[in-house]
This record gives structure tokens, sequence and C-alpha cells, in this order.
């Protein structure tokens, strides 16, 4: 589904990915973790072309990311993506968040994204919050429209940034819980996040980066099992402490 | 002073001042508002774009007209747009404008020099993870700022663009160089022919006075209610 090869990218002198590759397969939920500045979330933004990348290939769906021919307006309106601050649109409506792509990118129309949108919101448990705006709604709660927003537009893959980083510790259980009632309705997924605890449950791969490198790609039991880098190591052992 | 001072004059004034006279200076506060927004949000969009000739076409733009006197660029639209009239539609002779409408041409002209800064502000004051978020759900630029972006920025700005235009409807009684009848035309011209110079200058500020306090305090009540919850 998701192909990355090679991919380096370099902001003036400093080199921020350091050729990256790894693959996500149709169905499959791949976790990337790694220290802050390692370039997970840079990584991740290139995916859907929201970064540029100077070398390598990323193809999507059978979709060169990086082709200057290629429409990403169109091929962003097929991966869902949700970011570490939510970024709901604030002068809108929860069910207006939902429904404006939907109505002006793939052209649906109005009753039939409204409706998609509530059962939507339903599902992630914030039926009864439709006519509000974001600015009512926890951070908890922004972040589940944020993820029914990025559902609402059928996605064939999920990119999360860093979705739980910015909620206070006890909203980060009802965004996770819903993350992984979608990994195991078999969406998929790329996750950077240092929930550990998420990556045991539902990854298939935990990918490791430092220093703008994949250091580790391995299956999720082996790499908690026993990492092969010291990096990795130290930073499992770290995290792994609390 | 005030022992002679003619009340009736100002009565006998009032439909004169206020249907001639205010008629055009509100309209003129309207046209030029409104389309000073537009071009200035269009110029804002423009200035802040990463073509660089388009960037720095708007930005010469906005440069020449804010080091410029308002006074001077009604005088030399005034004179010069019939000669660019003629010149765009190839006309034999210049093309009559009246003053009327060369005010209207040149308030908007203007006034979008300034809606433009406004604009930009608005605009820089948006979360670029707003348009990230605009732009991963497949949306192009145009939607994403249509949609997402000048709304918000739009909001923002309320006040401050509200505020300009308070000024732009002090600023209009300028057009007195160009002998229209606007508010201030119109006073001038009854305290000229009457030779009621105190009461009618006098009069004529208390209703600038009047209107420019009550709208600021307008402005100020909309500021409370328009606030975006974030």
């Amino acid at each position: 589904m998701i192909t990355i090869s090679e991919v380096s990218k370099w902001y003036g002198t400093f080199q921020a990915l350091k050729r990256c590759s790894t693959a996500v397969d149709k169905g499959e939920v791949v976790v990337v973790c790694g220290p802050s500045g390692s370039g997970k979330s840079t990584l991740i933004k290139c995916v859907n072309g929201l970064e540029p990348f100077d070398e390598g290939r990323i193809v999507v769906d059978g979709v060169s990311v990086g082709d200057p021919a290629t429409r990403l307006p169109r091929l962003r309106a097929r991966i869902g993506m949700v970011f570490q601050h939510f970024e709901l649109f604030p002068h809108l409506s929860v069910l207006r968040n939902l429904t404006l792509a939907p109505i002006k990118v793939l052209g649906r129309s109005k009753e039939e994204a409204s409706e998609k949108s509530r059962r939507l919101l339903d599902r992630v448990g914030l039926a009864e919050h439709a006519h509000k705006y974001p600015g009512e709604l926890s951070g908890g709660q922004q972040q589940r429209v944020a993820i029914a927003r990025a559902l609402a537009m059928d996605p064939v893959a999920m990119l999360f940034d860093e979705p739980t980083s910015a909620l206070d510790p006890e909203m980060i259980k009802e965004v996770l819980d819903t993350m992984v009632a979608l990994a195991r309705e078999g969406m998929t997924m790329m996750v950077v996040t240092h929930e550990m605890g998420f990556a045991r449950q539902v990854a298939h791969r935990v990918v490791f980066m430092d220093k703008g490198e994949i250091v580790e790609d391995a299956p999720t039991a082996d790499f908690f099992a026993k990492p092969h880098s010291e990096r990795a190591q130290t930073f499992l052992s770290k995290i792994l402490q609390h | 002073m005030l022992g002679r001072f003619d009340f009736d004059v100002i009565v006998r004034a009032l439909p004169y001042l206020f249907y001639d006279g205010m008629t055009f200076t509100l309209t003129l506060t309207a046209v030029a508002t409104a389309g000073g927004i537009a071009l200035g949000t269009l110029l804002a969009m423009m200035r802040l774009s990463r073509a660089g000739p388009m960037s720095a076409l708007a930005a010469g733009y906005v440069n020449l007209m804010r080091s410029v006197p308002l006074v001077l660029m009604i005088f030399w639209l005034y004179f010069l747009m019939p000669y660019i009239g003629q010149w765009i539609t190839g006309a034999a002779q210049p093309v009559r404008v009246g003053a009327y409408a060369s005010s209207i041409v040149t308030f908007t002209l203007f006034e979008a020099a300034y809606f433009c800064e406004i604009m930009r502000a608005g605009i820089q004051s948006i979360p670029r993870g707003q348009v990230a978020a605009a732009l991963a759900l497949g949306m192009n630029y145009p939607t994403a700022m249509g949609y997402i972006v000048l709304p918000q920025a739009f909001r923002n700005m309320i006040p401050v663009l509200l505020t300009q235009t308070i000024i732009l409807f002090q600023d209009t009684s300028l057009v007195y160089v160009l002998s229209i009848t606007d508010f201030l035309g119109a006073a001038s011209k009854v305290a000229q022919r009457d030779g009621r110079l105190v009461e009618m200058y006098l009069f004529a500020a208390l209703v600038y006075f009047v209107i420019s306090l009550a709208a600021s305090q307008g402005v100020r009540a909309i500021e409370r209610r328009t606030a975006i919850i974030r």
C-alpha cells in the first residue's frame, strides 16, 4: 500500500531524512517511534506530500508521491491524516468539519455526507456533539472528531502524526481505544507515536528512527524482545521504565 | 460669538446636507470598503504567494499607494483617468469620467492597499496546521483558502477592518478638492453661500464625531461577539 524507498530530505545543509526505506502493506499497522527530532514526523508527512523530499521514491496505492505529474489533492483525498494538534477547523461545527471535504472534494451531496458523518461521529462516541464547535470539546474529543473527519473521506490508509502527544494523560486512552478499534477493523495505518502499549497491542511492525535514519524495522514481538541496535535498546529502556 | 449663533441656518440646510451630502459620503464609504476589501484580499494572497513576480507586484502596489498622499491620488486619477480610459478603449477623445466615478475608483484603489495589509496579517495569523489539514483532506489551494483560511482570517480581522472603514469614512471628506457635494462639501457650500462658517463647520464636525464615535462603539461590541473559541 505504502512503499518508501531510499528517501532523503535536507533542510538547507541539515539532512532530516537519510535514505529511509520501509513499507506498509494493506491492512497492516506500522508504528514509527524514536526520539524527538529523529525525523519520524517529517517522514510521515512525506507520505502524503505535505513535505517534499529530495531523493528517493514513495509510492502510495500505485501512485508516486514525488512525481511532478501526480495530482496531490487527488492522492491526499484517499489518505487520511490525523495531526498532533488536531487541526479541526474552529469556525465550523463538528458536523461541518466532517462534511466539508466530502462535499467539496468528492462531490458528495450534502445529505449523503451528513448521514455518513453522523454515523462516523456515532462510531467515535460523539454523536451528540455534532452541532457544537471544536472549541467546546475536550482535547480527546477533538482528536476523535479529527479521526472521524479523516474517515469521512473513505481513506485507503490512515497516517497518524503523534496523535496523543498533545493530550492530557486521562484523554489519551479514549483516542487510543478509537485507534485500536480502527486497527482491528483492518485499516492500513502508519502511526508515529511513543505509545508503546498501543504498539504492542495492535502493531504488526515497529520502525525505529534516530537522527533521520531508520535504524530498526522489525515485527512487533521481535522489536520489543530483542532490538538489534544499541540506540533502540537505549530508547526502549528509557521509554518503558514507567 | 455664540450669541449670534444661527441654528436656523443648520435646520434649513439639513435636507441638502443629508440627502445630497451624506448620501454620497456613505455611498463612497460603502463602495470603497467593499471594493477595497475584495481587491485587498486578492493583493494579500498575491503578496503571500510563493511566485516571486506576483508577490513583488502586489508589494510594489501597496508600497506605492501607502507612500503617496491621498489628496494627490484623488487629483492624479481625476485628471489622468480620462487619458487612461482613452488608452484602454482606443477612443479618439479622452474618455469622460465624472468626479463622482473618479473618486469612487480612487478610494477603492487606495484603500485596497490598507485592506491588503490587514488581510495579510489576518491570513498569517492562521496556524499553518490549518492549511496542512485542509490539504491533507484533498482540498486544492483555492478551496483551502476559500473555506478554511479566509473565513477565519476575515473573522479575526473584522474589528480592524471596521476601524479602517471608520477612518475611510472620515477621509472621504477629501473629495472636496474635486468640488464634490459630499457631506462636508455640502456644509461648505452652505457656509460660503450664507456666510455662516462657524455654524456649518461646527455642525459638520459634530456629525462626523457622533457617527465615528457611535461606529467605534459598535465595533467594540462586535469584537466581543465574533471571537472564535479555540
